[in-house]
């Protein structure tokens, strides 16, 4: 931990009182857009659940596939759910394990967004299916018949890793919230105190709780780091562990792992604005966190360009006539435009991230967010798509464009996941409060203890050596220490 | 009971992955398809319909690319800029499973409902497929069809149903179907076979599309058997069985045989004659 001011998250003198009041009103009385929002998930959801109905009643055909398109935007948006649950883990998990404090705000929805977005993934392999009543067949299940799966196909695995990763987060999200569901719990009147009660666990706040609590914690993010890694490898073996042009790519699994945390970083993005928006979080969801949030992003989008082109040069300096067929005809061919966009969104929009005057934009930053999401589901369709419509038999070659049943499945998982999470954070703090109390404490003490060492002359901050920010510049590098833009709100 | 036949099955569990394919065949049934005298007609198509109980899916469905012909006739055009013959017409190519010996929608399918046979056939068991279609996103012949919708009143409304096979199911939607080199003949005549406590005999029994080939096209029979007619075609045009032989020779005009992909190592069970033009030769 540097002591530098960028470091500092959030007002260190909020009280903790005020910390526990403001989060159980953000529960109580968000802002109107919220119950808009509430309106159209459940609408947008409504039209899913129509589609999926007719299209369980009349078989698959209604969806549009055909013989070489056998899968199409079902696995695309399958693809796209699953790895915006990565992000989530990045934060709650990983940025634990480095000790990164600016977390602590933003994670606890960043972690329900995981468990939220694993759930509406789940959905698109069972949608998919012809015959989705004989899902189960995918476990193994003793029978008496004697018959397993087959251990040795990629979308077998996709169902073991799937559920492990579900129940691992959802577990961790419960258990991250045992502290805070006491203090609500102390709060609350009515079904609420029942609820909260429960999911407390008895927590009393002792010493011995705490360190068992901690301990916990800690091991169950150290589980979680390899299991999501190993779901999206796994996600991306359903296309590479095949023959077709375009899936047969060795270097799919850390692609998809490093397209997972960028969507997913951008869906925190989006979900921060939402949220500060909604429950009037701008203390707790201070800018300099969306700073933070937004580097990670810009970072992340980086190493995800550097393997989409990885992935193109290896295939232009290959042999493969059918792998590089393919990639001139996704660059030129019928399915261009949506290529284009995929470039544009999450090639081109992502330097916008690199100003600071924009980072601090939440408008902007929401907009930006959006294009990225857009960016990287359409790179998911691209990988999908193109490779079924031109594979290695010609005579089999057809463009696709989906009809509306698939279109409004999609949409509806939209609906459904913003459901889930819009129900998540009215119901259970969005903020965690203990991790902000502990983040005010952990300020107050390290700029407390910078005080003393400036006083003894032994401090020498390392804004005096960075450049000042705008408006910044005029002040003396001791002054720009103590009166740090960012806490203003807004 | 069942962990025992994982573990029974290990080696040749082993064997298959590292040669591909099942290794104790009790037959090898495969075709060679001369190219050279398929007119196009059709009627190979046809017949397997008649046979095989395959849904007539009506003309928008099949323009989507619903159809269910398990054997179709691929047509191909010279480009017709270049085209130095335009006499020829169009070539054709009766297409149906290949029934690869190292068959890439085996491991794909996550409940194994598609399997490899000790007749060295891809099976596929209807009852056990859930519909993931993944084994015919993986086939690169994309002979797989599958039901995407419920065909059985709108394929055979009364009385044409008392036309289907009795000899094998009619599959419902959801359900992956495709080309069986005709099994359920197969198990007739192998059953015959037993219970006259003799071998199979070649030409005792053909694929419906062999039998319907009005050229003679199709040549259908059993590897194993050195002395069956199909053998004999391979061995005449040196197209040996396994994963890892590829293409034809170049350099002899009179080996025309040849296995499509055969450089993906899927190692096809049909074998094709490549077609001789007059103004080639």
């Amino acid at each position: 931990m540097s002591n530098s001011p960028h470091d500092k998250v959030l007002d260190e003198n909020l009280k903790w009182t005020q910390i526990n009041e403001d989060v159980i009103r953000s529960m109580q009385n968000p802002r109107k857009a919220y119950w808009i929002s509430v309106a159209v998930c459940v609408s947008m959801f409504f039209c899913a659940i129509l589609a999926e109905i007719y299209q369980y009643r009349m078989g698959m055909g209604t969806a549009g596939l055909n013989n070489p398109h056998m899968w199409d935007m079902y696995l695309a948006t399958f693809v796209f759910w699953i790895g915006m649950s990565h992000a989530g883990t990045l934060l709650s998990a990983i940025l634990h394990i480095i000790h990164a404090q600016w977390r602590k705000p933003i994670y606890r929805f960043a972690e329900a967004m995981t468990t939220f977005s694993l759930l509406t993934a789940g959905f698109f392999p069972m949608i998919h299916l012809g015959r989705i009543w004989n899902l189960y067949w995918v476990l193994p299940y003793v029978s008496d018949r004697g018959v397993w799966p087959n251990f040795r196909s990629p979308l077998s695995w996709d169902a073991f890793a799937i559920s492990t990763y579900l129940s691992a987060s959802a577990l961790f999200l419960v258990i991250g919230m045992i502290p805070d569901m006491a203090v609500l719990r102390d709060h609350t009147k009515g079904w609420r105190a029942k609820v909260y009660g429960v999911l407390a666990l008895g927590w009393r706040g002792d010493d011995r709780q705490w360190r068992n609590f901690r301990k916990t914690y800690m091991l169950m993010a150290c589980f979680l780091i390899p299991l999501a890694v190993s779901v999206h490898s796994i996600v991306s073996s359903d296309f590479s562990m095949s023959i077709n042009p375009g899936w047969h790519v060795t270097t799919f699994p850390p692609y998809f792992v490093a397209g997972a945390l960028y969507s997913g970083c951008a869906a925190i993005m989006t979900l921060f604005v939402c949220l500060r928006y909604f429950f009037r979080m701008e203390d707790y969801m201070t800018l300099n966190i969306m700073e933070k949030t937004t580097k990670l992003t810009f970072a992340i989008a980086g190493v995800w360009n550097y393997l989409l082109f990885v992935e193109f040069a290896s295939v232009w300096y290959g042999h493969s006539v059918y792998d590089k067929e393919l990639l001139i005809a996704k660059a030129t061919g019928d399915y261009a435009p949506v290529f284009w966009t995929m470039i544009f969104c999450s090639t081109v929009v992502p330097f916008t991230m690199a100003f600071q005057k924009l980072r601090r934009h939440m408008p902007t930053m929401f907009i930006v967010s959006l294009f990225l999401q857009l960016g990287m589901y359409t790179e998911r369709w691209m990988i999908v798509a193109p490779t079924l419509a031109m594979s290695h038999n010609p005579h089999q070659w057809d463009i696709l464009w989906a009809p509306v049943v698939q279109w409004a499945i999609v949409f509806g998982s939209f609906g459904w996941f913003g459901l889930l999470f819009l129900v998540f954070v009215k119901v259970f703090p969005s903020v965690s409060m203990y991790e902000v109390k502990e983040l005010t404490l952990h300020q107050k003490e390290e700029f407390e203890e910078e005080r003393r060492m400036r006083e003894a002359g032994m401090f020498m901050p390392e804004s005096a050596t960075a450049p000042p920010l705008p408006g910044d510049e005029h002040k003396r590098p001791e002054d720009r220490v103590a009166g740090r833009p960012g806490m203003e709100g807004a | 009971m069942s962990f025992k036949n994982i573990m029974e099955n290990f080696s040749n569990y082993r064997k298959d992955a590292e040669m591909g394919g099942h290794h104790d065949y009790e037959h090898r049934w495969a075709m060679a398809i001369d190219l050279d005298v398929c007119t196009g007609c059709n009627a190979c198509s046809t017949a397997c319909y008649a046979e095989n109980n395959l849904a007539v899916v009506g003309k928008e469905k099949f323009e989507k690319g619903q159809g269910m012909h398990w054997l179709r006739v691929e047509r191909y055009w010279e480009d017709n800029d270049t085209r130095e013959h335009p006499e020829n017409g169009a070539m054709f190519l009766p297409m149906m499973c290949q029934q690869c010996g190292a068959a890439t929608c085996e491991p794909v399918c996550p409940v194994a409902a598609t399997y490899h046979t000790p007749d060295g056939l891809n099976a596929q068991v209807y009852n056990r497929c859930i519909g993931s279609r993944y084994c015919n996103n993986n086939c690169p012949f994309r002979v797989r069809y599958f039901n995407f919708w419920s065909y059985y009143e709108s394929s055979w409304p009364e009385p044409l149903n008392m036309q289907l096979n009795p000899d094998l199911s009619v599959r419902d939607k959801g359900v992956m179907e495709k080309c069986t080199f005709c099994i359920q003949r197969i198990r007739v005549a192998k059953d015959l076979a037993r219970r006259e406590e003799r071998k199979v005999i070649d030409g005792e029994f053909l694929t419906a599309c062999a039998q319907a080939c009005p050229t003679g096209a199709i040549v259908f029979g059993d590897t194993m058997n050195p002395e069956s007619q199909v053998s004999k075609a391979w061995a005449k045009h040196q197209i040996t069985r396994g994963p890892h032989t590829h293409t034809k020779p170049k350099d002899n005009p009179e080996l025309r045989g040849y296995r499509i992909f055969a450089e993906l190592n899927v190692d096809p069970s049909v074998m094709y004659l490549e077609r001789v033009r007059e103004t080639e030769v």
